[in-house]
């Protein structure tokens, strides 16, 4: 793979080497920093982190539900000019990700267009009939969405996914950012570091902009939880406690005449807005799932009548889908008529003849991806994998090709990691949250996962993967 | 035709519930073969009249009405009462309103899967005439393959399980050819309705359900498999969703009920009023 | 605030409060046990699950009612759902789920609670004696009870925890009363005698409350005046007018706070009305079990009232 760019000493970058300017007063911090006291703060971070219950359960891996997702405390650092294109484009995308779903349920230009293949948005699976015919308030589906970006050189970031229904992780954003604060002050006060403490009252402001016409007076907006025993419990909990909102469960909620209620102690208090952390299949039993617990039955009427609004609105996960991703350039073309800001990772479709003989060809280059997949499973990575566990999934692949897509495998750029022997560079992604209500928004900042693993692709936290807080610093 | 209808369901609950919500989409669809000239539904909790909920037409054109009732209750009525007046349209959806598009129909429910049975059946239908022919072939096929035969099936029959068995009522015809029309690249659906059959108005399956096939060049065509015909002016539509379930016209939830607490009852009669 | 948060805060007080209890219970047993008596310590081990509504369960476990099997049911043991064991490990849930609603002071004593108990889980059992365990108990509810005052805001959830803890001691208190009654009831010839007095003076020991009576009361101690302490004296902490005096408090402040009153207040009123007309020569005319039975009853049926009117939610 050649040498991998390295945001720190712009190693692979061709214009040359040496510490990059973002980074100049790390170098010191770091030169001043000795083992002993690294270990110290390590181990005083990862006690905060407990200590505050941030935790993450590990899907089908048992084990302790209590294990922490991994911090580094090598910050991952951005200029300011970088930052401004990266807020351009991931605004850009989101803009357009919402447009396109408005269309979809409605008259569907775009396929009329004959720019996106029809079969790709109505036969998908995400593609939600109940959610056709209604427009949601302020013609938002997605409110937040979470683009997935790596970066392979100075200049060169491509978005790896769109999420469009309910990313999560934006609790670790925010307390990654408390932990750096609380533990070397000294640094904040040395770099210009933008704040991104705000992102819990504009999340809350932007919920309440889409609030249905019939709201009267200031809006009621609540998080819809599946309950603690979710994984992202946490997140949920925490989220609502910063903005000063119930956190329900769907039993704390019912339907009367036109509208939900939420069940307190002081009687039916009417709810506006749903931050809802459960997927559309769960929402509501009468439209959706006959046999779900978690959701309100009655929901789906009230929200198509417009007496509540759900974000994000039933049926956005359309727009984030794998196959659909390979269409959202020629989405910002048509609905924006700009040219993408932000490009996409050349992908092949398994599913089409050529593509999938590429593929096959090719496998131990590429990166497979499930279509539905999600959290790194399902998934090859091809230069990293053992000759067996290529050949297995070729099998796989085989057996159903159009449930996969596949991508070259990017190079992506590393950062200064904490590891055992040390700093060394470990590869790293970034998720922005962008916020998108009456206005667009997106704070300075992002998740910064990281592969704690020598050599390893793979950032997700199911699979060794840690996090970092992100600085964006002042000009 | 002047069609008169009386559809009242009761539910009764061996323990009371807390509390009911339902959905309903039992109102006649606006299109050019069927008129409202009265149409009143009303839900009553023991003598306690429901609250009415949310109204709105939704993408497939279905008027859905919301309820809801606060318990403890131990029964609950759902009245229908009204007078519709319908023309023959030769099946066609003549003159409806929807945003959706029928593409979004090619999709299966575990209730219309494809299976190799149904495959074969669908294939051995020529489409030589065109895809109205197609259409009219594949409704014929499923009329010849499944006989009218009630208390065979039961209400989560899918399409190939009625087929295995050759017979069923309605509700699986409409499944199976729903099946075959999407084994044949036409987006179909599910449409309940009510159906006037006799003069005595009490005819089996006055509770009526069919489907519709999509036809380019002439849209949405009803197909009745179960009496071997295209909806005429005997058919009220109501509905429509990818299979029974998703187009019925009564969806509810009891809060606080007991699985096997709930019994339904349903009468249903359909006049004519024409004389 | 939601019902069902309402609904954790009562149960996280209850847990703790049930912990404590049986905790003591545990002491009390261990202590009956040392005196020799005719009928074997056995019966008085019954008598005291019989009491606390945790016999059936450890028969058909156990059995034998062996010093060490009563320790494990009553502590360890996850199969008995009022267990030492289970009760701060259902406090903890409750406190997980609404871990917003509460400080990290609380949190923190809750968890650690929580967290201790599962190193002790793991220790060999044989370096545990009963006093260490019943006094780690009596110590986890005190810090809980401690940061609950110290540092919760003073509003409805508030409430709502008191209510719980008030409503479990009420329970609580009743259920070691009447252990004396389970006790005793082999042989009425005891009653006065060295082994009686040596019982009552006992539990109160459990209840932390051997130095207050004596405070309080004074000379020798006598079952009227043991009940009187317990029942009807308002100083004491444990007493049964204290706890209803407090739900009663805590009703009347919330129907302050959301400005309407209904069947809890007045239900809450009237047991505390009643318990101030009370005398214990009434009560022991009435007999002290039938008392006892009675009152166990209204504190259930405070219980679903207030569980209706607001941790239901099922108010319209």
């Amino acid at each position: 793979m050649g040498v991998f760019f390295d945001e720190m000493n712009g190693s692979g970058d061709r214009s040359g080497g040496g510490t990059r300017a973002p980074y100049a007063r790390l170098e010191e911090w770091l030169a001043t920093m000795p083992k002993e006291l690294r270990s110290l703060k390590q181990a005083e971070a990862e006690a905060l982190f407990r200590r505050i219950g941030i935790t993450f359960a590990v899907y089908g891996e048992g084990g302790d539900p209590d294990r922490l997702i991994p911090f580094d405390m090598f910050p991952r650092v951005f200029s300011g000019a970088e930052w401004a294109r990266l807020d351009r484009g991931v605004k850009q995308r989101a803009k357009a990700l919402n447009m396109f779903l408005v269309d979809v349920y409605g008259r569907g230009e775009i396929i009329r267009a004959g720019r996106v293949p029809a079969n790709l948005v109505y036969q998908n699976a995400a593609y939600e009939k109940a959610a056709v015919g209604f427009v949601p308030p302020k013609g938002v589906y997605s409110h937040i969405v979470g683009i997935d970006l790596v970066r392979t050189g100075p200049e060169e970031f491509f978005v790896l996914e769109d999420n469009c229904r309910t990313p999560s992780g934006v609790s670790y954003m925010l307390e990654n950012r408390e932990i750096m604060m609380r533990m070397f002050p000294g640094l904040f006060r040395e770099n210009r570091i933008q704040p991104i403490d705000s992102y819990a009252e504009i999340l809350r402001r932007t919920l309440a902009s889409v609030a249905p016409a019939k709201c009267q007076g200031d809006p009621k907006v609540v998080i819809l939880t599946p309950g603690h025993f979710n994984s992202a419990y946490y997140e949920h909990s925490f989220l609502a406690d910063l903005m000063g909102v119930e956190l329900v469960e769907g039993q704390d909620l019912f339907v009367d005449g036109e509208f939900v209620y939420a069940r307190t102690t002081e009687g039916p208090k009417r709810v506006d807005v749903i931050y809802r952390r459960i997927d559309d299949a769960f929402l509501d039993p009468l439209c959706f799932r006959p046999d779900s617990m978690l959701g309100v039955p009655g929901l789906m009427d009230v929200y198509r009548s417009g007496g509540v609004s759900i974000c994000s609105a039933p049926g956005a996960g359309v727009a984030d889908d794998k196959a659909i991703y390979t269409y959202v350039p020629e989405m910002i073309r048509f609905y924006l008529g700009e040219e993408p800001i932000l490009n996409n990772v050349p992908t092949w479709k398994c599913a089409e003849r050529d593509d999938l003989k590429y593929v096959l060809d090719n496998l131990s280059e590429l990166v497979v991806k499930e279509v539905h997949g999600s959290g790194g499973y399902g998934m090859l990575v091809g230069p990293t994998a053992s000759k067996a566990e290529v050949e297995a999934f070729r099998a796989q692949l085989l057996a159903n090709p159009s449930n996969y897509i596949a991508q070259p495998t990017l190079a992506l750029s590393t950062v200064p990691t904490f590891v055992d022997e040390g700093v060394a560079p470990r590869h790293v992604d970034l998720r922005p949250y962008c916020l998108v209500g009456e206005r667009i928004e997106l704070v300075k900042g992002g998740l910064t996962r990281v592969a704690l693993r020598e050599g390893s692709l793979v950032v997700n936290s199911s699979q060794g993967g840690g996090v970092k807080d992100t600085w964006v610093l002042a000009e | 035709m002047r069609l008169s209808v009386d559809h009242i369901t009761r539910y009764s609950y061996e323990r009371p519930v807390r509390g009911l919500v339902q959905s309903h989409r039992l109102t006649p669809s606006v299109f050019q073969g069927q008129r409202v000239i009265s149409w009143e539904v009303s839900v009553k909790g023991g003598d306690t009249a429901a609250v009415r909920g949310a109204e709105f037409t939704d993408g497939a054109g279905d008027r859905i009405q919301g309820w809801s009732i606060a318990g403890p209750l131990t029964d609950l009525s759902v009245t229908v009462r009204g007078l519709v007046e319908t023309s023959d349209t030769a099946g066609m959806l003549k003159g409806y309103r929807e945003v959706i598009n029928p593409c979004a129909y090619k999709r299966e429910t575990a209730m219309t899967a494809a299976s190799g049975a149904l495959s074969d059946l669908a294939e051995g239908v020529s489409d030589a005439g065109g895809a109205l022919a197609l259409a009219h072939g594949l409704s014929a096929a499923v009329t010849g393959a499944i006989a009218y035969h009630p208390g065979v099936t039961h209400a989560h029959t899918s399409a190939s399980e009625a087929l295995a068995l050759g017979e069923g009522v309605c509700q699986d015809h409409a499944h199976a050819l729903i099946a075959l029309a999407r084994l044949r690249d036409l987006p179909a659906r599910y449409v309940s309705g009510y159906l006037f059959a006799d003069a005595s108005g009490t005819a089996h399956e006055a509770a009526h359900a069919w489907a519709e096939i999509h036809v380019p060049g002439f849209g949405w065509i009803g197909f009745d498999p179960a009496n071997a015909c295209c909806p005429d002016e005997r058919y009220i539509r109501l509905a429509s969703g990818f299979d029974a379930r998703d187009a019925a016209p009564i969806r509810g939830v009891a809060r606080g009920g007991q699985p096997g607490d709930e019994a339904m009852d349903v009468t249903v009669a359909v006049l004519s009023s024409d004389q | 605030m939601l019902s069902r948060t309402a609904n954790n805060l009562y149960w996280i007080a209850r847990y703790m409060e049930r912990a404590d209890t049986v905790a003591r219970l545990l002491d009390v047993g261990s202590r009956i046990s040392l005196i020799p008596s005719e009928h074997g310590y056995r019966s008085e081990w019954d008598s005291l699950l019989q009491a606390s509504g945790m016999a059936e369960g450890f028969t058909a476990k156990y059995g034998d009612p062996v010093q060490r099997n009563l320790e494990s049911w009553l502590f360890f043991d996850r199969d008995n759902p009022s267990s030492v064991a289970s009760c701060l490990t259902a406090a903890r849930e409750n406190a997980r789920i609404v871990r917003t609603a509460m400080t990290a002071q609380v949190w923190d004593a809750l968890n650690m609670a929580f967290q201790e108990l599962r190193q002790l889980e793991r220790q060999e059992r044989s370096s545990l004696d009963q006093s260490t365990l019943t006094d780690w108990v009596t110590r986890q509810s005190a810090l809980v009870r401690g940061a609950i005052d110290a540092n919760l805001l003073r509003d409805d959830g508030y409430n709502f925890l008191n209510l719980g803890y008030y409503l479990e001691r009420a329970d609580n208190t009743a259920r070691l009363l009447d252990v004396k009654y389970y006790v005793l009831l082999p042989r009425l010839d005891f009653v006065g005698s060295g082994l009686d007095n040596y019982q009552w003076s006992t539990l109160l020991r459990a209840m932390g409350a051997q130095r207050a009576f004596h405070w309080a009361y004074g000379g020798e101690i006598t079952a009227g005046k043991i009940a009187d302490f317990l029942i009807l004296n308002r100083q004491s902490p444990r007493a049964l007018i204290t706890c209803i005096a407090g739900a009663d408090n805590h009703l009347a402040r919330l129907a302050k706070a959301y400005g309407r009153e209904g069947p809890a207040q007045m239900r809450a009123r009237a047991m505390l009305g009643e318990l101030e007309e009370e005398t214990i020569e009434r009560i022991f005319e009435e007999g002290l079990h039938e008392y006892l039975s009675r009152f166990i009853g209204s504190v259930a049926e405070l219980g679903s009232v207030i569980h209706e009117v607001y941790l239901g939610g099922e108010l319209s």
